[in-house]
């Protein structure tokens, strides 16, 4: 049954993946990866890592992809203008696409597990806890300062984005809630007595 | 006889879990469709009687057949496809979006282990659905390939991943406090002696108010239905839509507030619990002290629509971003500094 189900995930995930390069539509291309974001999600599961799997739906498909598809389907994507240069690149593109291949390759081959590793997945400390549990104990004592500096590269990131792209904008008149909620009828209204034919 | 009918139905369930977790599934289904459709008439008729009008009223008794009436016409018409529109991608949104917000119903606990699947990080499980649901939302706009659907989509994506923020830190305090991510741990947990005054919406009660209105905006009901403002957009998203594909949307939207409803309910209201714990009240099965519930906060929801204007987007983006987010980050770092300092207070169990 995990046999079918690995091979299920396995092969849509693959095939997605496939998509998402050659699709000539760039909508449907973030569309499969998100089909394939969900099947990496289903791995997950099967591999016994709940939390993971929700994690990666909940921030890569939940909040990445929609931004990717928010930028996406604004693009006024010109395909014939795409495939004009597409020899001229071509060799650029695969010379870039077999260095990365064979450095993924090298690391691939060259990956070995610590001794202890196989020992320790067989047998966990606390058999009880689920593994939410088991990710925060050792995510907040032994890697706490790994945790918290990736924390804050994020920030910088973030801190950045918005620096990047705020204007003040001087002479724009902008709504302020506190002043408009402040305001009674007594300093807002004046009634007058309007002399007859005579006028303010 | 009947005897040894009934054990061998359940060593049959015992001998095919898959099967069990079929009938479950589909029985869960039945139940929350029909009551889906009767939170629509009640959506109506509450609506209706703020107004001074009788609602629905012809099909069946009090209009009690409305719905499926409504049903029955939507599924016999036929379905209209714009030339230029993505067909594909056009018939694949209501679908994905119905799928997604029934799923959601597998984890939740109706009562004391009623819940088809009953997984330790249930609330994350619901979480990521309900992230999920903003692609039937962008796909539907997109895929039509007019101007009107594809602003409302913009706009109510940009809304729903917006509130999805300060609903993710209510649900966050709630977790401190319950100390577990499982659904049934977390009704468990407000299980005191204090009945009513036990559970979590006392205890934070400024998160109770966030997640209700945030459940709002998530839902994109009124008055957050910006989506469909029709004075500025004709009517959303689904303009497009006819027939069958549309009846898939309007039933993902009503599902969802019914799942909106029930999480509030569990993480909350105590979920099956009874309020009070002395006879009467304890003898009640818990399935029907939650559908209660459930309904209780539906008729706010439906309240809500008849009697608060509309918001303006600018506003809406406001109250997320610089009133709610702020909020919910200090109780998140009040609640846990109370449970580490003052682990036998109002916080803790």
């Amino acid at each position: 049954m995990q046999a079918v189900f690995f091979y299920l995930f396995a092969t849509i995930m693959i095939a997605s993946a496939g998509v998402v390069i050659f699709a000539r539509n760039p909508v449907h291309s973030v569309l499969f990866l998100i089909l394939a974001f969900c099947n990496g999600a289903g791995l997950f599961l099967l591999a016994g890592a709940e939390f993971l799997a929700m994690i990666l739906i909940v921030v890569y498909v939940g909040a990445v992809a929609v931004l990717f598809l928010f930028v996406v389907m604004m693009l006024d994507v010109d395909f014939a203008e795409l495939k004009q240069g597409f020899a001229k690149y071509l060799p650029v593109g695969v010379g870039v696409g077999v260095v990365v291949l064979a450095e993924l390759g090298f690391v691939a081959l060259g990956w070995s597990s610590a001794p202890s590793a196989a020992d320790a997945a067989a047998n966990p400390i606390i058999p009880q806890m689920s593994n939410t549990a088991a990710l925060g104990q050792i995510l907040y004592t032994k890697y706490v300062i790994f945790f918290q500096a990736s924390a804050l590269v994020l920030l910088t990131a973030m801190i950045g984005a918005i620096v990047l792209t705020l204007h003040h904008k001087p002479n724009i008149k902008r709504q302020k809630i506190d002043e408009q909620n402040a305001r009674t009828r007594e300093n807002v209204i004046e009634i007058k007595k309007v002399p007859f034919r005579t006028g303010v | 006889m009947s005897d040894g009918w009934a054990s061998a139905i359940s060593d049959f369930f015992i001998a095919y879990p898959l099967v069990l977790a079929l009938v479950k599934s589909v029985l869960l289904a039945v139940a929350l469709l029909i009551y889906v459709a009767y939170v629509i008439l009640a959506d109506r008729k509450i609506w209706a009687a703020v107004q001074l009008r009788r609602g629905p009223n012809v099909v069946g008794p009090w209009g009690l057949l409305q719905s499926f009436a409504d049903f029955l016409k939507f599924a016999l018409k036929e379905p209209v496809i714009p030339d230029v529109a993505n067909k594909g991608v056009f018939l694949f949104a209501p679908f994905i979006m119905a799928t997604l917000s029934i799923a959601a119903w597998a984890v939740i606990p109706v009562a004391d282990g009623w819940a088809v699947g009953d997984i330790n990080v249930g609330i994350l499980y619901i979480f990521a659905l309900s992230s999920l649901g903003v692609y039937g939302v962008i796909m539907g706009g997109w895929a039509s390939n007019s101007k009107y659907p594809f602003l409302s989509a913009l706009r109510s994506a940009a809304q729903m991943v917006s509130y999805e923020v300060s609903i993710g830190f209510v649900i966050i305090t709630v977790l401190l406090c319950a100390g577990s991510l499982n659904l049934t741990d977390i009704v468990n947990a407000q299980d005191t002696s204090y009945g009513m005054a036990g559970w979590y919406w006392l205890r934070l009660f400024p998160m109770f108010v966030i997640f209700f209105v945030s459940a709002l905006a998530e839902t994109n009901r009124p008055p957050f239905d910006l989506v469909e403002a029709e004075s500025e957009l004709v009517a959303g998203f689904m303009i497009e839509y006819s027939a069958t594909p549309y009846v898939l949307f309007m039933l993902a939207e009503y599902v969802a507030i019914v799942t909106m409803c029930a999480l509030l309910t569990i993480l909350f209201f105590g979920g099956w619990l009874p309020p009070i714990k002395i006879a009467p009240f304890t003898y009640v099965p818990g399935v029907i002290w939650f559908t209660l519930k459930v309904s209780f906060f539906f008729f706010f929801f439906a309240m809500v629509k008849a009697f608060v204007p509309r918001y303006r987007y600018d506003q809406l983006m406001r109250l997320g971003w610089k009133v709610f987010l702020p909020i919910s980050l200090a109780m998140v770092v009040i609640v846990a500094a109370v449970l580490q300092f003052w682990p036998a207070g109002p916080a803790g169990s």
